[in-house]
């Protein structure tokens, strides 16, 4: 056999992509590949887990017993999410200690959206209703990315998203429908969370380091900005179905491109809280650094017995 | 026969008070769990209770007949009202605690829903067999962890046995029962309590003598559940759970 090139192995993996095949764990790729998608799926995993901290600060408040079903529910599914995509990179070959470690040491990030705080029983309508239809947006791109376990692994997650998102807005339907203090809470969860959700699809194309690579491994299908006028097309109509305003003055309908034009967004306040500068990115951190410091004797322990049983079994 | 359904509409209330309370504080818990696996068990069992406690309450309120709706019963009676066991409004604590809570419960849990199945009150003997699939996987779950951790570290046996001081003593209450007891034992509804209390001491003593653990001794039971006398902790767990419908009067959700 004969040993080929390391560009010459890069440009079979450049044409098995072109030719649309789908990349499986065990398949060659470049180191550069595989760290990408470590660095954006192990994000996505951590933003699941991350995002269960502002959706379970409602769970004891759940205003009735079947919106707190729903919503244990809900909150669990993204745990499995988490667990599920944890699974899906360590395929490419990082433990999720590693993962783990990474998040709590600041290192790997999450999603920015959860950040923000979780003031009113809205907000868990919002989050469901535009972070889990941003998420579905993002995730139904990534179900045709070139890395396999990514991809099937979105089209698994999609599903249940868009309960999620189905759920959420049927929390605010019926706020909308409700008070004129029901009304104004909906409104006001709205004007909180429309923005942010808008720059969870990230930066604008022009200010997006990683986009060609991705698109050239057809990774991201799809830039950032085409995903979230693609989110905006679909959310504004929602919104006004029941009545609530979209708090953009700049929003406005083209007939010709048959699409919504908006208003700038405010990337000062996006970088500042991906740089830590939100309300609760340090809430968040301390949450989960506190749960595993907490949690380092029950891990123990269960390694402990686990040894000690095998121990025995190995006797008998 | 009137007088058969207010004591059977108080005897659901209790099972459903009990699931409640117990499915709201594991609500708590979501997001700081000690390792994902059990974030995603605990909010699983804690679904599992609301649903329950929506199916008892459901009942009371159509037994009473006075209108109540799952969601009254839940957020607009206050804690002399509710019927629930001591053992499900005491705090999490650490994990051992919240796993032993978990444990003597779902143990109880698992024996009472046995018996219940044979009710002659058919509403309840289904909703005691659906539950029952549910509490066998809770029981399952944490019978594992109280053996993990009575025969794994010295550390997590310290934190069992500290556990053990604080809860055991309001086992007793799980099994405490009454007149209204009585007469629906005698009229096939209720389940007879020693019998669950047999059941579940055997459990307990099997399970902790795999955890290297000792059932305490002339342990004194603190009791008042059924009657509306409850630890301070409820108050607190009731007036988060209820903070919104009770701000909000008569608004749907
Ligand atoms: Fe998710
Ligand atoms: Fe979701």
């Amino acid at each position: 056999m004969q040993a080929i090139s390391e560009q010459e192995r890069e440009a079979q993996f450049q044409a098995k992509i072109d030719r649309g095949e789908i990349i499986e764990a065990k398949d060659w790729m470049p180191e550069r590949y595989r760290k990408q998608l470590i660095r954006m799926m192990s994000q996505h995993a951590h933003s699941e887990v991350v995002g269960m901290l502002p959706e379970g600060n409602w769970i004891t408040r759940a205003p009735s017993l079947r919106r707190k079903a729903v919503l244990l529910a809900k909150v669990q599914d993204e745990g499995g999410h988490g667990l599920y995509i944890y699974c899906g990179t360590e395929t490419l070959g990082i433990s999720r200690e590693q993962m783990l470690d990474d998040l709590l040491s600041g290192k790997a990030k999450y999603s920015s959206i959860f950040n923000y705080p979780t003031l009113t029983w809205a907000d868990i309508g919002a989050i469901g209703w535009l972070v889990d239809g941003a998420a579905i947006i993002n995730q139904t791109a990534l179900a045709k990315c070139s890395y396999g376990p990514y991809a099937r692994a979105m089209v698994r997650i999609c599903k249940e998203e868009n309960f999620h998102h189905k759920q959420g807005y049927e929390i605010l339907a019926t706020l909308m429908r409700g008070t004129a203090e029901q009304k104004a809470m909906a409104q006001d969860a709205m004007n909180r969370w429309w923005w942010p959700s808008l720059m969870m699809f990230g930066p604008s194309d022009a200010n997006s380091p990683n986009s060609d690579e991705l698109m050239r491994w057809k990774v991201k299908r799809y830039s950032n900005d085409e995903l979230r006028t693609r989110f905006v097309d679909r959310t504004v109509p929602q919104a006004e179905n029941i009545g609530l305003k979209v708090p953009d003055a700049d929003l406005k309908y083209n007939e010709q491109t048959r699409s919504y034009e908006f208003g700038e967004i405010n990337w000062e306040e996006f970088f500042n809280v991906i740089k830590g500068n939100g309300i609760c990115n340090k809430e968040r951190l301390m949450a989960r650094k506190k749960a595993h410091a907490e949690g380092a004797w029950v891990r123990e322990a269960a390694e402990a017995y686990a040894k000690k049983k095998a121990t025995k079994n190995a006797a008998a | 026969m009137s007088a058969l359904k207010n004591l059977t509409a108080e005897y659901a209330l209790r099972i459903g008070d009990t699931s409640l309370v117990l499915g709201q504080r594991l609500g708590e818990w979501c997001g700081h769990g000690p390792i994902l696996e059990e974030d995603i068990a605990l909010t699983n069992i804690s679904l599992d209770l609301i649903g329950q406690a929506r199916a008892f309450l459901t009942y009371a309120g159509e037994l009473e007949g006075r209108g109540r709706t799952e969601d009254d019963l839940a957020f607009q009676r206050d804690e002399r009202d509710f019927r629930n066991n001591l053992m499900v409004e005491q705090p999490n604590g650490d994990y051992a605690h919240t796993m032993l809570r978990q444990f003597f419960v779902s143990a109880f849990h698992y024996y009472f829903f046995s018996e219940l199945c044979k009710s002659k009150d058919t509403t309840l003997a289904a909703l005691a067999e659906k539950s029952l699939k549910e509490v066998t996987y809770h029981l399952r779950h944490s019978s594992e962890w109280i053996i993990r951790f009575g025969d794994g570290t010295p550390e997590s046996n310290l934190r069992m046995l500290e556990a053990i001081d604080t809860l055991y003593r309001f086992t007793g209450d799980m099994f405490a029962s009454n007149d209204i007891d009585n007469e629906l034992l005698k009229a096939g509804i209720a389940v007879d309590m020693t019998v669950v209390y047999a059941n579940w001491m055997k459990k307990v003593e099997s399970v902790f003598a795999q955890a290297t653990l000792t059932v305490p001794k002339d342990c004194f039971m603190i009791t008042g559940g059924i009657k509306g006398i409850h630890s301070e902790h409820l108050g607190h767990l009731l007036s988060e759970m209820q903070v919104l419908p009770r701000s909000f009067p008569g608004v749907e959700w």
